[in-house]
Parts: C-alpha cells; structure tokens; sequence
C-alpha cells in the first residue's frame, strides 16, 4: 500500500440530493493503492453503490474530489473514463440482444478494435472466464445459467485491458458453490492480470476471504477500514464488531464439524 | 350474370384505382415515419416534449377521419393562393395533397406512441451498463435501446399501416382516386358489388403489407437477413406493381368531376364520352364533396362539372329570394364569369330541384296539378320529407308563398320515403325532380306557379383556364339543352333500380342514343 500514489482516490467527497435535504455520502476520504483488492461492506442503502459509481463517473459528487490514477475524473471525458475501467454490474446487466461474444466485445467495438482483434480477444476472455468458445459464444444471455452470465459480465468488464475493475454484487445472485467459484476464479485473475480491484458486498465472509482489504460503509461514512485480519479482531465499533462476528461464527461452527468433535 | 359483368366492370377499374390508393398511403406511411421515430427519438429524454407529442397526436386523432381529410382541403386551398401571390407559383390543394397530409397525420399516434413506450421500457439496470460500459447517449440509444424495443416499435408501424390503408378510403371526396371510389360510388347507386370489392380490396392490400412488416420484424428480431430483404422486396414490389399500371396509363388532358350521387355519376360519364369520342382524353375525379368540386373547378384542378344554378345562387351567391328559371340562370352566367372567371356553357335542359311530389293517379282524381291545388287538402294530408328537407330554406318558402298547414309532418330516409308513398302511408312527399323513382312509381311532381322554390337548372361549367378552348367547348355543346327531366330520370333509374341495374357508363351510353335519336326525329 503506497498511499503516495493510490490508483483510486476519493478526497472529503459527499453527494447530496434534493437540495441538500439527503445525504448519501458524508465527507468520504479514501484510497485504493494500484493492484489492491477492495471489498466494501455495508448495508442497503449505507452509499456502497454511489461510491463505487462515482469512480467512473455515472455519478459526479457534490463537493470533493474524486481522482483516478491520479487525475481529478471531473477534468476528464466521462464516456472514455468508463472505457478504460472495467465494470461487473449488478444483477449481470448484460445486453439481452447481443450474443456472449459481441457482449465481451463492446468496449472493444466502441475503441474501435478492429474485427479480427475483437475476436481474438474474446476467444481469449472465454477461456479466461472458463467458458467453452464452441458452446457459449454465440449464445444469448437468457440462455445461460446465472454463472455462466456472471463470467461474460466478468469478461465483459475485462475486454479492453483495463487496470481497474469496479464490481457491484457481482456474485449475490448466485448459488454458493458457483459464488466460491466464480469468486477464487476472480481472484486469480486479479493477481494474473495486476488489476486493482473493488467490490461491493453484503457477504461478510466473501470479503473477508477475497480482499486485500475492507471498508465498511454505514450511513454514508467510512466507519472502519483495514485488512481482514485487524477487521476480525478490532473491539472498537460495534457495528464493525458485530459484522465481523458472523463469519467468525460460520468459521468456528465450520471447524467443530471437520473436527469431528461433537458439543459435549 | 350480372354479378358477373359488375365484378368485370370492378376489375377494370382497380389498376387505376389500387394505384392512387397505394400512391398516397405508402407515401403517407414514408412520411409519417420520416417524422415521428425522430420526434420520439428526441422526446426519449425530455418528459415535456414527451407530453406534448403524445397530446397531439391522439388529439389527432379523435377527429374523425373523414372530417380530418376534408378539412386540408380548404387549408391547403388557402396556402395554394397565397404561394401563387407571393411566388407566383402553386400547387394543387386537391386530392393527392390533402390526402397525404391527413393520413401523414393519422399514422402518427401508433407511431410515436409505441416508440415512446417501447423505449421507456427497457430495462434502467440496461441502460445503466450501457453507459458503464463506455456508450454515448446516442451509442446507447441505438446499439441498446432501439434493438430492444423493436418488436413495439414494428407494432407500431404495422397498427400505422393498417390504419392508413383503411383510412386512405375515404380520400375519395377530396378529390384523391382511391379505393374508396368503389365504395363512395357503389353506396349512391345502391351497387353492392362495387362496395364489397372496393372493402374486399382494401382489406387485401392491408394484409398484404401488414404481414411482409411482420415478415421484417421477425428477421430484426431473430437475426434472420434472408426474412428482412424479402419483406422489403415484397414491398417494393406491392408498390411498384400497384403503381406502374397507374402510371403508364396515358395522363388524360381533361379532368371532368362529379359529386356523389348517380346522376353526377352518369353526366360526368357522358361528358367522358363525349371528350373521347372527340378524340380528347379525360379522366373522372369521382364522388367529390359539394364545396370541394366547385373550389377545384375555380382553381383550375377540374375542367368541366356539372352544377346547378339553384345550389350556386344560395350557396355560393348568397341569395335568398327566388326568381324565374331564365333570370337566375342568366344571373348566375354573369356572376360566374365575373367572379370566377368560370364559363356556363348552359344549361342541359332539366331541373334537379326540391319539389313535392304525389301518386299521379291521386293527384289526378283529386285534381291536384300545383302546389296551389294542394293547399285546400293540406290540412287532411300527411307530408314525408327526407332529413334535410324540412330545415331548408325552401320549405319555408313554399308554405310561406301556399299557407300550406298539413295533418302531420314525418322525417325518413329516403328510399323508405319512396316505399310509404306508395303504400299510401303518406299523402305527399318531398322529392329531386330528377330522381329515376318519380318515374319508377309514376309520381307526379307539382307545379310551382308562384315561384316559392328556386329553380336548379342543371348547368355545365368550364373552368376559367379553358374558356377558349374551342376543342372542349365543342365535344360539348350537343348536350346543352338536349336533355329533358324524363331522359334524366330514366337514366338515373337504369343506374340506380335493384333489377338489371345499369352502370353509370351504361346509362350515359343510352342516353346519348336517346339523343341523337331525337335530334334525327327533329332535324334543325
């Protein structure tokens, strides 16, 4: 973590709406260090979404300043901002209309790659997601399953080479053996590719098993951040307490059961 | 056999009549497309024009279709003369023009309507990626949210279509050559063929085009480039093949007009006749509104209509007394050329007017010949009169000039008018003193010796562009005064009775030979 030169930055920004009269975001300052893997963590409604969304600009903040790789977005074009960022998005948000490949191939075609390189690369993102190019390619998303979906979503994000990827409960709709999966898959991808990562959640454990690092957002604050491991065992918030409590709980029912030990 | 040379006599028509119909409805369709999927396009971020468009356009579209087509016509007559006063050019405000606004207009609402609603449904998570994957507003607009409200869109361009195609019926009576020709001529003469084929064909031609859109929105929808050329091939075929027919018929040099009711049918049939065998060409703009004709003939869109002197001194003059047959008609010569420049060639020699009429064999023992004679039996006598009858001026003139006061005054249709005379449900009934059933059911029409009902002498008009053009005024002048009440009637009962009904055309023939037969029996 070299806080000098983070790839992603937000400096005392808030957004309001309606005049003022809410407040999404209160005042947040924080860093993502260049090949970090960030999950935020928090309930519905606590601004996760917004802070994400302000990186890439489909959101600009109200006061503060945002920067990307060390620009301040507001200074840059937003349309070729969004190109040169990866985003996953909730609930896949993949073009009904379009086949696997030309979804993968989007960033790509609106670059302006041309063709036979937007073909290799998605031949290549197929095999990098773990989907077969002969079965998948040319199919339309409603006839994937929903982790089939979620690895073109990933793809998709990863097309155009960027070095960040932003991820919206990427892997929330999925059934828990294809979450791990997709989820490991994804870290190793992280680690390969040298992205900087950040994710939402509202799976603790996730966090805690993907992260290089969590912040948890409540009320439009930052109101704890650290690795997972000072996380787990920080005594000094409550609501981070009892949050962090619940994979712990998992983890040490999980143990007396491998264990084979049974409760007295 | 007769069914069989009516639909012969139908199928001779439809080249020129299907290409005038697909002439103004694939133009109108073109148009309307051409203007609403850019409207809504643009109306996709701004709620306000949102509201506005859709406001309109089902303002639009409660107008009744007949109204909304007829009224382009005084509109676009307007605009014509003021173009030819500061350009000193213009265009023809009749038919094609008129037609192909209002249905331009007509074809909006499904249009704009299912486009809005088509974008407005795409899913927002959709349309959030497609900016968060990199998308322009105008990317998104037509690489995602196009595509996907396709299938409404088509919807609405085949709804459109239908509806233009149907609608474009009734473009007959503001001069456009349509299928509706079929329809507007067979209800006057009671020629039910003729409005079956002319719905029968209408109804073909919609199909025809609704189902090769549906042929292009399913290879839009399932990607299938073979389904898309086909059905715009299909459609350029339908349309060229409709209109090439129409086209290379030979363009005629006069155009001849007639309002909608069968003996107008028959005369503008004799007028065609004559011009043709003068060696002249013509073509009849049929069925055309009461003003709508009389405007044209001003502007030079017609050349030659028949009218009468009666409907020009009230409508178009303003006069409200009634003077002798031969004072309004030299009245209404001198006032037309003046004002118009428009030429009365004369009159044809018989009177269409409002008249009352009686069972001659009644009137006769009753020895009832005038309106005069009546006045004294009025009182036991029950009066029928069409729907307009009893609020026209003319009525109140006859009892004003007799103190006609009858037992009871009853409103029918028409044909029942004629059918309860003769079963002596009424004593005396309103009636055209041209109509073919005063002949059918031996009527007899009674005198007006005080002169309460303004004479409607059957006039032939030229317009002001061909007032020397010695050609026309040629192939014309036999029938100035050539043709009595009885010719007229007898013509307008072959053409209109229910047993061996004769076509317009047919009874304009026999008319001539009447004619001539009587011109060689009476040599000058």
């Amino acid at each position: 973590m070299t806080e000098a030169n983070p790839a992603i930055s937000f400096d005392d920004v808030s957004k309001n709406y309606q005049d003022g009269r809410v407040t999404v975001l209160d005042h947040v300052s924080l860093a993502v260090s260049a090949r970090e893997f960030l999950a935020i963590v928090g309930p519905s409604g606590s601004g996760k979404t917004t802070l994400l969304r302000l990186v890439n600009r489909l959101i600009d903040p109200t006061t503060g300043t945002v920067r990307v790789e060390g620009q301040d977005v507001q200074t840059v074009d937003a349309v070729s901002l969004r190109r040169r960022i990866g985003y996953v998005f909730q609930g896949v948000g993949l073009f009904p209309h379009m086949t696997v490949a030309e979804n993968i191939a989007i960033t790509p075609k609106l670059l302006g790659w041309d063709k036979a390189r937007m073909a290799e690369r998605v031949d290549e993102l197929i095999d990098l997601v773990r989907l077969d190019r002969a079965k998948h390619r040319d199919r339309f998303p409603s006839q994937l399953s929903g982790g089939e979906g979620q690895r073109v979503g990933v793809a998709r994000a990863l097309a155009a080479k960027p070095h960040i990827v932003l991820m919206d409960e990427p892997f929330g709709a999925l059934d828990p053996l294809t979450r791990d999966a997709l989820g490991q898959d994804y870290r190793r991808l992280h680690d390969d590719l040298g992205l900087t990562s950040v994710m939402i959640t509202h799976d603790t454990l996730e966090a805690v098993l993907l992260a290089d690092r969590i912040a948890i957002v409540r009320g439009g604050r930052i109101v704890a951040q650290g690795t997972p491991r000072t996380l787990m065992n920080s005594e000094q918030d409550e609501y981070v307490r009892e949050l962090m409590a619940t994979p712990r709980r998992q983890a040490e029912r999980l143990h007396a059961l491998v264990d084979r030990q049974t409760p007295s | 056999m007769a069914l069989y040379s009516q639909i012969a006599e139908a199928m001779a028509r439809l080249p020129a009549y299907l290409g005038g119909h697909v002439a103004i409805s694939v133009t109108a369709l073109v148009l309307g497309l051409a203007v609403s999927l850019p409207l809504a396009l643009m109306s996709t971020r701004r709620p306000a024009l949102r509201r506005v468009l859709l406001a309109a356009a089902s303002v639009v579209q409660t107008i009744p279709s007949l109204a909304l087509l007829a009224l382009f016509y005084p509109l676009l007559l307007g605009l014509a003369a003021l173009c030819e006063s500061l350009l000193g050019a213009s265009f023809s405000a009749l038919g094609f023009l008129p037609s192909v606004l209002a249905l331009t207009l007509y074809s909006m609402l499904p249009v704009l309507r299912n486009t809005i609603t088509g974008l407005q449904g795409v899913d927002p998570a959709i349309n959030e990626a497609a900016l968060g994957v990199g998308m322009t507003r105008r990317q998104s607009l037509f690489m995602v949210e196009l595509p996907l409200a396709l299938p409404v869109i088509m919807a609405g361009i085949r709804t459109a279509a239908v509806w233009v195609i149907g609608t474009a019926t009734l473009s007959t009576p503001i001069g456009q050559t349509s299928l509706g020709n079929y329809i507007f001529s067979g209800l006057q003469t009671q020629n039910w063929v003729f409005v079956l084929f002319g719905c029968f064909a209408a109804a073909v031609f919609a199909l025809v085009v609704d189902q090769l859109l549906a042929l292009i929105d399913s290879g839009l929808l399932g990607r299938r480039r073979m389904r898309i050329v086909a059905g715009g091939l299909g459609l350029v075929l339908v349309t060229a093949g409709a209109l090439i027919p129409s086209l290379s018929q030979p363009q005629a040099t006069y155009v001849i007009g007639t309002k909608s009711f069968t003996e107008q049918y028959i005369l503008a049939a004799l007028i065609d006749q004559r011009l043709r065998d003068a060696g002249l060409s013509a073509t009849v703009r049929a069925g055309l509104g009461s003003s709508v004709i009389f405007h044209a003939l001003g502007a030079g869109e017609l050349d030659a209509y028949v009218d009468y002197s009666g409907t020009i001194w009230a409508n178009y003059m303003h006069r409200d007394d009634v003077k002798p047959r031969n004072e309004v008609l030299a009245e209404v010569k001198k006032w037309l050329t003046d004002k118009h420049g428009i030429t009365m060639l004369g009159g044809l020699g018989f009177e269409n007017a409002y008249a009352l009429a009686m069972p001659r064999q009644r009137a006769e023992a009753l020895g009832i010949r005038t309106i005069a004679d009546l006045a004294s039996h009025a009182r036991n006598f029950s009066i029928a009169g069409d729907f307009e009858f009893f609020a026209r001026p003319e009525w109140a003139s006859i009892r004003r000039a007799y103190g006609l006061i009858f037992r009871e005054r009853r409103q029918m249709q028409s044909t029942f008018m004629y059918s309860a005379i003769v079963d002596g449900e009424v004593d005396v009934i309103s009636a055209y003193t041209s109509d073919g059933r005063i002949a059918q059911y031996d009527l007899m029409v009674l005198g007006d010796p005080k002169i309460a009902i303004p004479p409607y002498d059957a006039i032939l008009l030229i317009s002001p562009q061909r007032t020397n053009d010695k050609a026309l005024r040629e192939a014309l002048r036999p029938l100035i005064d050539t043709i009595d009440v009885r010719l007229m009637r007898a013509a307008n009962l072959r053409a209109s009775r229910d047993e061996a009904k004769e076509s317009p055309a047919a009874a304009a023939r026999w008319m001539w030979q009447q004619i001539q037969r009587k011109r060689q029996a009476a040599p000058q």
